[in-house]
C-alpha cells in the first residue's frame, strides 16, 4: 500500500456531489447555468482523474495506491477505506471521461420531458456511485456506492425514457434490488463466518478488503460456497448474465442515450469488477467450484446473445442483446481463473465501454433525426449523413472485434485464454476441466462469427444502399455542422443533418482511444497484469 | 399505624419528567387565558415544553453516570431503588420521544388549527402520551410499566378521534380505544400472572422467578404470552394489528403519524425491557412466538400493503411491515451472544424510522394541503409543480425500502447483522425471510415514487405548493437526520456503548 495524497480519490470521488450542492441553488430556469456548473463540475472531477493518472506509480500497480483508511462505522467494523490498484484505474478514469463526454452530448440534446437541472444532477450523483465503487476498499464501502447509482439510473430511464419507461425502470430497479439483498445477506455471512473462525481474534475482525483477503480462503468449501451463491446472484444481475439479463434489453432500449451509454459503458462493469475484486479473490476455494457454471453461463449468454441479435428489429435493441453477449466474453475470461483470461476480461470491459457507448451514442443521434431505429426503415445513412455512416461503421468492426481496435483484445484474449484454464497438478484449491472449457472454446468461437453477422447485417441495412422513400430529399450535407439546438419532436425530417459540433467534441476522445487500445493494447495490459497477477497466485496457476 | 415516607428522589434523573407535567398544566392554563385566534400558542408552547424537557435528558447523558435511580429507598421505605431507572437506553428512548413529540407537535401546527379543532386539549394530551413514553423509558417495575403504558395510550385514543365530526375519525377511535383496552386487559392478567410467580413487580426478581423449571412451568409461559400479547397489540404486530389501518387512515395525519412512530416505538421499549430484563432466561417460550410474529408481521403487513390506493393506508401497512424487521432482531435475541446486537439494532432501527417516518407523513400532510386526497394517484406528477417535496419523499420511501446512502439502509443492516450474529437455524431463516420481504417492499414504496415523477397531474393543477414555516422545519429536521444517519450512522454515538440493559441496572 503507498499511503501518499490520501485526499486524492476522496476528492475526485465526491467532487460531483459539490457540483450537485451548488446546482440545487440555481432556478430551474436558468438551464445554462445548470448545465454549465455540472460540465464545469464533471471537467474538474476529470481533471483530478488525469492527476491520479499523472501521479500513479506504473512500476508499482499491483499495489493499492493514493490508500488511506478511517474510522467509518465504527460499532459494525465497516471503515472508510479507498485506494486504486492496476485493476480499478482505468474503470475510475473511464467513468470520469463517459460523464463528461456524456454531458457534453447533453448540451443541447436533453430528453424529453426536459428539466435539465434534474438531469443533470442525476448524471454527478451517478458520477460520485461509480467512482466510489471502484476506489472503496471495505465490503460495506462498496455496498454502498454499488447501491448509490440504483436511484439516479431508475429516474434516468422512468423519466426520461422511451414509451414504455415505466415497466423498464421498474423491472430494472426490482431485478438489481434482488441481487444486492442477497448479496448483502452474504457479504454479512461471509464477515460473521471469517470473525467467528477458529484462532481469529473475533475484536480484529473488519470488514476491510484486506481482512476478508486474508481470511476469505480459510473458510469450509461447503460454507464458502454458499456465501458464494449470493454474491453471484448480487453481481451476475448487474453484469447481466444469462438467465439474470432479462431487465437489460428493455432498460437499454428504453433510457435516453445518456443513460443507455453509462449502463453500457459503467454500470454493467460493477458486476464484473465485484467478480473479479470480490468474489473469485476473497472466496477462491468457491470460485473454482463455481468457475464451470460462471463459464458454461458465459458461453450461453453469448450464443443467446448472437442470436438475439439477430432476431431484433430495432437498432438500440440489438445493440442492448450485443451487450449481453459481449458481457460474456467477459464473464468467460473471468471464469478460467487465469492471468491471461482475467486480464482479457478487464479489457473487454473497457473496450465495451467505449465501443458500445459509442454504438448508443450513434444510435441517439439516429433516432434523434430519423425519429426511428426501425431497422427495415433505415437505409442508405452513408448517402444522407456519410459521417455518421462511417462512425456507425467503425464502432460496428471495432464491436465485432477487427484486430486493431480495442474490442479485439478483450475477445479474443478471453478465448484463447478458456483453451488453456487454470488446471495442473498440486493447486491449492484444485483445477477446472480442460476439456469443458475447449469445449466452451469452440462455442465461443462460433459466436464471434455470429457477432459479425449480426454486426455487418446491421451495418448493411442500415447504412448501404439508396436512401429510403420516407427520408429521401429531406437530409441536406450543407446543413451539417450546426451547432444550434433543434427541434427534436417536429414531424418533418427536414433536420436530418451529419455530425454536429457536440457530437463531435463528445466522440472524437472515444473514437481516438478505440484505435489507440487497439494499436497499443499493452497501455492497459502493463498496469493490469501485475495486479491481477496479485489475485491469480492464489489459485497457483499460471 | 400507617404513615407516608418519601423515598429519596433524585431530582436531576427526573427533571425531564417534571419539566413535562409542569408544561401540561402550563399550557392548560395559557389555553383558558389566550383568546380564541391566539390559541396557537398552545402549540408554540407545546413544542417548547418538548425542547426544554430534552435539556436535562442531555446533561443526564453528558454526566456519563451509566446508571442511576431516580426513586432511592430512604430510611424508612425498602425496596425501591431500581424501580425506576435512567440508564444510556432510558436516556436515548427519552430523547427519541421527545424529539418525534416535538417534530409531531410541528406538523400539528397548522392541521389542527385550520380544522377548528381544539388546539389547546389537543397539545395538552399530546404532552401527557409523550409524557407516559419518557416514563416507560426508565420502567423497570411491572406497575410504573402498566402505569406508563396506560399513561401513554389514554390521551392517544381520544387523539385518533379529533376529527368529532368526521366518521373515519370517529371509527378510528373507537377502534383503537376497544382493542387498546382488551389488550391493556390481556397484559394485566398476564402480569398478576407473574406477580403471582415472583411475589414481586421488580422485573429482576421476576426475572429469577421466570426460568421455566419447577412445576409451574404452565404458568410461566402463560404470564410471558399475555404481557407479550399486550405489547404486540402497541407495536401491532400481526396477528394483533387489524386496528392500524384503520385508525391510522381515520385518526388526523399528524395523529397518524404519533401512533405510528412514538407509539410504536413506546411499545418495542417495553418489549425490550421486558425481554432483556424479566425473560432473559425464558427464550424457549418468547423466541418461537416473536419469531413467528416477526415473519408473520413482515410478510403480511408487505403483501397487503403492496395493494393500497390510499397512501396513509399503505403507509400503515409500511409500518407494520417494518415493525416486523424490529422484531426480527428481538426475536432472536440472546442467542449465541448476540443481544448486545439485537439491543442496539432495535434502537438504532426505531431511531431511523422514526426520523424517515415523520418526514414521510410531513410531506402528506404538505402535499395533501393542496390536493385534499389521500389517493396515491394524487401524487401524480408532484415533481412538475413541487420537485424540492418530490425528492424529500423520494429520500424518505428509499430509505424506508432501505437503499444505501440513506439512513433506512442502516436500520435493516443492523437487523440482518444480528439475526445472522444468532447463527443457527432461528436467525439464518428470519434473515432470508427478511431479504425477500425487503425485496418485495420496495416495488410499493416505487409505486409512490413513479408516480410522483413520471405520472402527469391528475386535474391539471400545477399551483406550487406553500408550505407552512412549522412543516417546513419537520421536513428539514428529518430530511436532514435521513440523510447524515444514512452516510455517518456511527453518531448515534449513544447507543454503540450499549450493551446489555440488566447489567446495568442497580449501581
Amino acid at each position: 500500500m503507498i499511503q501518499e495524497q490520501q485526499w486524492l480519490l476522496s476528492l475526485g470521488t465526491f467532487l460531483p456531489l459539490v457540483g450537485v450542492l451548488v446546482m440545487l441553488f440555481i432556478p430551474k430556469k436558468d438551464e445554462v447555468a445548470a448545465k454549465g456548473v455540472a460540465l464545469v463540475t464533471a471537467i474538474a472531477t476529470l481533471a483530478v482523474g488525469i492527476y491520479t493518472l499523472v501521479q500513479f506509480d506504473y512500476d508499482q500497480s499491483e499495489k493499492l495506491q493514493f490508500f488511506t483508511t478511517n474510522k467509518w462505522i465504527t460499532p459494525i467494523k465497516a471503515t472508510y477505506t479507498v485506494g486504486l490498484d492496476g485493476i480499478s484505474l482505468p474503470l475510475y478514469i473511464l467513468s470520469m471521461v463517459i460523464t463528461v463526454l456524456v454531458m457534453v452530448y447533453s448540451w443541447n440534446h436533453v430528453p424529453e420531458p426536459g428539466n435539465t437541472k434534474a438531469f443533470f444532477i442525476l448524471m454527478l450523483v451517478l458520477q460520485t456511485g461509480m467512482a466510489g465503487t471502484f476506489v472503496a476498499q471495505d465490503l460495506i464501502l462498496f455496498f454502498v456506492f454499488f447501491e448509490v447509482v440504483l436511484l439516479p439510473m431508475y429516474f434516468m430511464i422512468g423519466v426520461w425514457g422511451g414509451e414504455n419507461r415505466q415497466y423498464a425502470s421498474l423491472k430494472f430497479f426490482l431485478y438489481t434490488m434482488f441481487g444486492s439483498a442477497l448479496m448483502l445477506v452474504s457479504f454479512i455471512a461471509l464477515f460473521v463466518v471469517t470473525k467467528n473462525a477458529p484462532g481469529v481474534n473475533p475484536d480484529d475482525a473488519n470488514f476491510s478488503f484486506q481482512w476478508f483477503d486474508e481470511h476469505g480462503r480459510d473458510i469450509a468449501r461447503d460454507t464458502a460456497i454458499w456465501i458464494f451463491a449470493g454474491m453471484f446472484i448480487g453481481f451476475a444481475v448487474k453484469v447481466p448474465m444469462f438467465p439474470f439479463h432479462t431487465w437489460l434489453p428493455d432498460a437499454h432500449t428504453q433510457a435516453p442515450t445518456q443513460g443507455s451509454v453509462i449502463l453500457a459503458a459503467i454500470l454493467l462493469k460493477l458486476g464484473t469488477y465485484g467478480f473479479v475484486r470480490i468474489a473469485i479473490p476473497f472466496l477462491p476455494q468457491a470460485a473454482v467450484k463455481w468457475a464451470p457454471i460462471i463459464g458454461v453461463l458465459a458461453v450461453i449468454g453469448i450464443i443467446y446473445g448472437a442470436l438475439g441479435c439477430l432476431a431484433q428489429t430495432d437498432m438500440k435493441r440489438l445493440i442492448a442483446f450485443s451487450s449481453v453477449a459481449h458481457m460474456g466474453f467477459v464473464m468467460l475470461g473471468i471464469s478460467t481463473l487465469t492471468d491471461l483470461g482475467i486480464s482479457a476480461a478487464l479489457f473487454g470491459m473497457v473496450a465495451h465501454g467505449l465501443i458500445t457507448g459509442m454504438l448508443f451514442f450513434v444510435a441517439g443521434s439516429v433516432k434523434e433525426r430519423y425519429h426511428t431505429l426501425e431497422i427495415k426503415r433505415l437505409s442508405g445513412m452513408l448517402l444522407q449523413m456519410p459521417k455518421m455512416g462511417w462512425i456507425l461503421g467503425f464502432c460496428a468492426m471495432a464491436s465485432l472485434g477487427l484486430p486493431g481496435l480495442a474490442g479485439f483484445w478483450g475477445e479474443f484474449p478471453a478465448i484463447l485464454a478458456s483453451w488453456d484454464p487454470l488446471s495442473g497438478e498440486g493447486l491449492p484449491y484444485g483445477g477446472l476441466s480442460v476439456g469443458l472449457y475447449q469445449g466452451l472454446t469452440i462455442v465461443a468461437a462460433l459466436g464471434t462469427v455470429l457477432a459479425a453477422g449480426y454486426l455487418l447485417w446491421l451495418y448493411q441495412r442500415t447504412a448501404f444502399g439508396e436512401v429510403s422513400a420516407e427520408f429521401a430529399g429531406t437530409g441536406h450535407d450543407a446543413h451539417g455542422h450546426d451547432s444550434h439546438g433543434h427541434d427534436a419532436h417536429g414531424d418533418d425530417h427536414s433536420d436530418i443533418h451529419d455530425v454536429n459540433t457536440f457530437e463531435w467534441i463528445a466522440w472524437t476522445p472515444l473514437l481516438i482511444a478505440i484505435v489507440v487500445f487497439g494499436v497499443v493494447p499493452s497501455l492497459m495490459f502493463d498496469v493490469m497484469d501485475p495486479a491481477v497477477s496479485l489475485i491469480t497466485d492464489r489459485f497457483g496457476g499460471k | 399505624m400507617f404513615s407516608f415516607a418519601s423515598p429519596v428522589v433524585d431530582f436531576h434523573a427526573l427533571a425531564p419528567e417534571l419539566v413535562l407535567a409542569v408544561g401540561i398544566c402550563l399550557v392548560i392554563l395559557v389555553d383558558l387565558f389566550v383568546p380564541d385566534h391566539r390559541r396557537w400558542v398552545t402549540g408554540t408552547l407545546s413544542g417548547f415544553v418538548m425542547l426544554a424537557a430534552l435539556l436535562p435528558v442531555v446533561t443526564l447523558s453528558v454526566l456519563g453516570d451509566d446508571v442511576r435511580s431516580a426513586l432511592m429507598d430512604g430510611e424508612l421505605n425498602q425496596g425501591i431503588t431500581g424501580r425506576y431507572v435512567v440508564d444510556n437506553f432510558a436516556l436515548v428512548m427519552k430523547a427519541l420521544f421527545l424529539l418525534s413529540g416535538y417534530v409531531v407537535v410541528l406538523l400539528s401546527a397548522n392541521s389542527i388549527e385550520e380544522g377548528g379543532y381544539n388546539q389547546g386539549e389537543f397539545y395538552t394530551l399530546l404532552l401527557s402520551s409523550v409524557l407516559g413514553m419518557v416514563m416507560i423509558a426508565s420502567s423497570r417495575d411491572l406497575v410504573s410499566l402498566f402505569v406508563a403504558l396506560e399513561f401513554l395510550s389514554i390521551p392517544a385514543y381520544m387523539m385518533a378521534a379529533w376529527k368529532k365530526r368526521d366518521r373515519k375519525s370517529n371509527e378510528a377511535g373507537v377502534k383503537y380505544y376497544l382493542l387498546g383496552v382488551f389488550a391493556s386487559a390481556v397484559m394485566l392478567y398476564g402480569m398478576s400472572l407473574l406477580y403471582g410467580l415472583a411475589g414481586s413487580t421488580l422485573l429482576t426478581d421476576i426475572a429469577a422467578a421466570v426460568q421455566l423449571d419447577g412445576d409451574k412451568v404452565g404458568v410461566q409461559v402463560l404470564g410471558i404470552v399475555f404481557v407479550i400479547i399486550g405489547f404486540a397489540f402497541k407495536i401491532s404486530a400481526v396477528p394483533f394489528h387489524t386496528w392500524a389501518p384503520d385508525t391510522y387512515e381515520g385518526a388526523p395525519t399528524p395523529v397518524t403519524a404519533f401512533l405510528s412512530v412514538a407509539s410504536k416505538a413506546a411499545g418495542f421499549v417495553g418489549l425490550i425491557v421486558l425481554v432483556f430484563i424479566a425473560f432473559p432466561l425464558a427464550q424457549d417460550v418468547y423466541r418461537p412466538f416473536m419469531w413467528v410474529m416477526a415473519a408473520l408481521t413482515m410478510t403480511v403487513g408487505n403483501l397487503v400493503a403492496l395493494k393500497q390506493k390510499n397512501i396513509v393506508r399503505m403507509l400503515a401497512y409500511s409500518s407494520i411491515s417494518q415493525g416486523g424487521f424490529i422484531l426480527m432482531p428481538l426475536a432472536v435475541a440472546f442467542t449465541n451472544g448476540n443481544q448486545g446486537a439485537s439491543l442496539r439494532a432495535v434502537m438504532v432501527y426505531l431511531i431511523i424510522y422514526a426520523a424517515t417516518n415523520l418526514g414521510a407523513f410531513a410531506v402528506i400532510i404538505a402535499v395533501s394541503r393542496k390536493t385534499n386526497s389521500g389517493e396515491i394517484s394524487s401524487f401524480g406528477g408532484l415533481f412538475s409543480y413541487a420537485p424540492g417535496l418530490t425528492v424529500l419523499m423520494t429520500i424518505f420511501l428509499a430509505s424506508l425500502a432501505g437503499i444505501p446512502p440513506l439512513g433506512g439502509w442502516y436500520a435493516k443492516f443492523g437487523a440482518f447483522k444480528a439475526a445472522v450474529d444468532a447463527a443457527g437455524g432461528w436467525g439464518y431463516s428470519i434473515a432470508v425471510i427478511g431479504a425477500v420481504n425487503a425485496v418485495i417492499a420496495t416495488a410499493y414504496y416505487i409505486t409512490v415514487m413513479r408516480e410522483m415523477w413520471m405520472k402527469p397531474v391528475p386535474d391539471g393543477d400545477t399551483t406550487p405548493i406553500k408550505v407552512p414555516a412549522s412543516l417546513q422545519a419537520a421536513l428539514a429536521i428529518c430530511g436532514v437526520l435521513t440523510l447524515v444517519l444514512g452516510v455517518l450512522p456511527g453518531l448515534i454515538a449513544k447507543v454503540g456503548d450499549i450493551t446489555d440493559l440488566t447489567g446495568a441496572l442497580l449501581p
